[in-house]
């Protein structure tokens, strides 16, 4: 046993200080968002005297968190339904159907998977402005949501093709419309796979920058990845860092709770070939 | 066949095959528009918010176009002759080199060797590990990018800190503000983001390898480095191969949100890297034709990995 121990310590020293690596910046922005502006300068690594909740108010307050907040919880729910539900469409009829352009359909998505978003990020920018979305979040959202339907579309695909096709044959036998076959037989039985794309997705509109970053000029109407850096950018020269590290705490809590919850179903949807940079 | 069946005389028979044709026709009708609802909104939406603007930035490209208004014209390949005597261009495309050597070497060394001592029954506490190293991978790569810019911040920054209390002091450094450090600071953030990524990838592969290996291997007295290199390696090849391509294109897609948070390209364009030098250029300073140049560079790039990535991803699995 004490062998054993020994054989393996290295490797566990090796993992400990990687541990330490990890963890280390995630628990000094947790107490430090406790701490004054005075206390920060003055030691930035010790704990806080007392705990405070002066830069979490001042983070809903005067910097608007709260509203960051809410607005990346409307994009990313009303994004969800949108390419979830275009996605479930579009995969079951390419994964089960042979028609024209099909083939040319399946490559133009797999391609898609590739294509950097920033590219098209100018012409883009001019087009909404002209549809009247620029500056909206559900736009925003629509946006996001074209640019996570290839990898939506590439995990749904590959999964309904492996569904038996006995199953949609008993419904249409029984009478069942083609969209009563996809929407009551089919979308509960790729629930595996779509739950799969809903925690990559959810991740994904929550974690948004670029478009978020280019496609929203109102203050009142920006996400919480991009207010945080304007709070960043702000605080820089009124070297006042409560606020922002109070809502660093507040913009990881939820993904924490997703990551806790979920952390099974991430790393082995990701095993099982979920690509997603 | 259709002869036969012209020449039944008999009326019920007829007005079975009519309705048989009927509903034949009426279910194509069904499928097709079935099909029809499923797959053009969604292609046409795709088409004009993805596609379009692609296009039009590569036709852009060959414009002077300033971003405002409709008034701009065709010049041909001057953006693309402006690119060669870009000094900004070169060094943010060295910079982009930089990172893309750096930055998934040491990621896919890194997890490699976490894989390897977390995969199979080694350790007891392995899940904790596994659990903890992926948790950066999950945060938004904006938010990791404010966390380090505070981690590498001179005065309060962590490193700084603890370089001070070992008393290494000669090492203390403005990590982001001098031009020998900077690229190489913003790499090891993009590193520390994307191990565990790699990890999980490649646990679940070495995990795929059949214990018996391992087994014989132990009776024959090999080494953990023997087993390693002579087992494990070979067989999670092809996961690696991907690992490797796949690294690099989120390296060169990530690379705009790093940088503009971080440092924006500074100090003196010595950490900018194209698709932010693209982002300025179209709004701030209102080249878009140009920013287009330079972004058509980044395409082909992006294209050229996937390229290889698809014939990568392509090969056959190993069976056992």
């Amino acid at each position: 046993m004490a062998k054993k121990f020994l054989r393996n310590l290295p490797a566990r020293l090796i993992l400990l200080v990687y541990g330490v690596v990890v963890v280390a910046p995630f628990i000094w922005t947790f107490y430090t968002s406790f701490k004054t502006s005075r206390e920060f300068y003055q030691s930035p690594w010790a704990l806080p005297k007392k705990i405070t909740f002066d830069n979490y108010i001042n983070a809903f307050v005067k910097a608007n968190i709260g509203g960051y907040f809410g607005n990346s919880v409307y994009l990313t729910v009303l994004g969800l339904v949108l390419v979830t539900i275009l996605a479930i469409m579009t995969s079951y009829v390419l994964a089960r159907f042979q028609f024209i352009f099909s083939k040319f359909i399946r490559t133009v998505y797999l391609i898609g998977l590739f294509l950097p978003s920033i590219f098209g990020i100018v012409p883009l920018f001019q087009l909404m402005k002209k549809l009247g979305i620029y500056d909206t979040l559900s736009g925003l959202s629509l946006v996001d949501t074209m640019y996570f339907l290839p990898y939506t579309i590439f995990i749904l695909t590959s999964f309904f093709a492996t569904i038996p096709k006995e199953y949609e044959e008993a419904a249409i036998i029984d009478g069942c419309s083609y969209f009563g076959t996809l929407g009551k037989v089919m979308t509960p039985l790729a629930k595996p796979a779509i739950m799969t794309t809903l925690i990559f997705n959810t991740l994904s509109f929550w974690n948004e920058y670029v478009m978020s970053l280019v496609m929203i000029k109102t203050d009142a109407k920006k996400t919480i990845t991009v207010g945080l850096v304007n709070i960043m950018e702000v605080q820089k020269y009124a070297t006042d860092w409560g606020a922002l590290f109070a809502g660093l705490v507040i913009v990881m809590i939820p993904t924490f709770i997703v990551y806790v919850l979920m952390q099974d179903k991430i790393t082995d949807g990701l095993a099982a070939g979920g690509i997603k940079g | 066949m259709a002869a036969y069946i012209l020449s039944i005389d008999d009326k019920r028979e007829r007005e079975y095959m009519r309705q048989l044709v009927e509903k034949v026709k009426r279910l194509t009708y069904k499928r097709n528009f079935f099909i029809f609802v499923c797959i053009v909104p969604t292609f046409v939406l795709f088409s004009v918010f993805v596609l379009y603007p692609m296009f039009s930035s590569f036709a852009m490209s060959f414009t002077d176009w300033s971003g405002i208004g409709k008034n701009y014209k065709f010049i041909g390949l001057q953006n693309y002759e402006k690119l060669f005597r870009d000094r900004i261009v070169k060094q943010a495309l060295l910079n982009n080199i930089i990172l893309l050597v750096f930055v998934p070497v040491v990621t896919i060394l890194l997890s490699l060797l976490f894989a390897f001592l977390l995969s199979g029954k080694k350790l007891r506490e392995k899940k904790v590990y596994r659990v903890l190293f992926f948790f950066p991978n999950v945060i938004a790569i904006s938010i990791t990018s404010i966390l380090w810019s505070f981690i590498y911040h001179p005065s309060v920054g962590i490193i700084n800190g603890f370089l001070k209390w070992i008393g290494a002091e000669s090492l203390i450094h403005t990590w982001l503000g001098e031009s020998a450090t900077v690229v190489f600071s913003i790499g090891i953030t993009m590193i520390w983001q994307a191990v565990g990524y790699y990890m999980i990838l490649f646990i679940a592969a070495m995990e795929g390898i059949p214990n018996e290996l391992y087994e014989v291997a132990n009776i024959e007295g090999a080494s953990s480095f023997q087993k390693f290199s002579k087992i494990t390696m070979p067989l999670i090849r092809n996961v690696l191969d991907v690992a490797i391509i796949f690294n690099i294109i989120a390296v060169f897609n990530g690379s705009f949100t790093y940088t503009r948070i971080m440092t924006g390209g500074g100090p003196d364009n010595k950490s900018n890297v194209l698709s932010l030098y693209m982002y300025q250029q179209a709004f701030e300073n209102g080249n878009f034709g140009y920013a287009m140049a330079v972004g058509v560079i980044i395409l082909i790039i992006t294209l050229v990995l996937s390229g290889i990535n698809n014939r990568l991803s392509a090969k056959d699995d190993i069976t056992y």
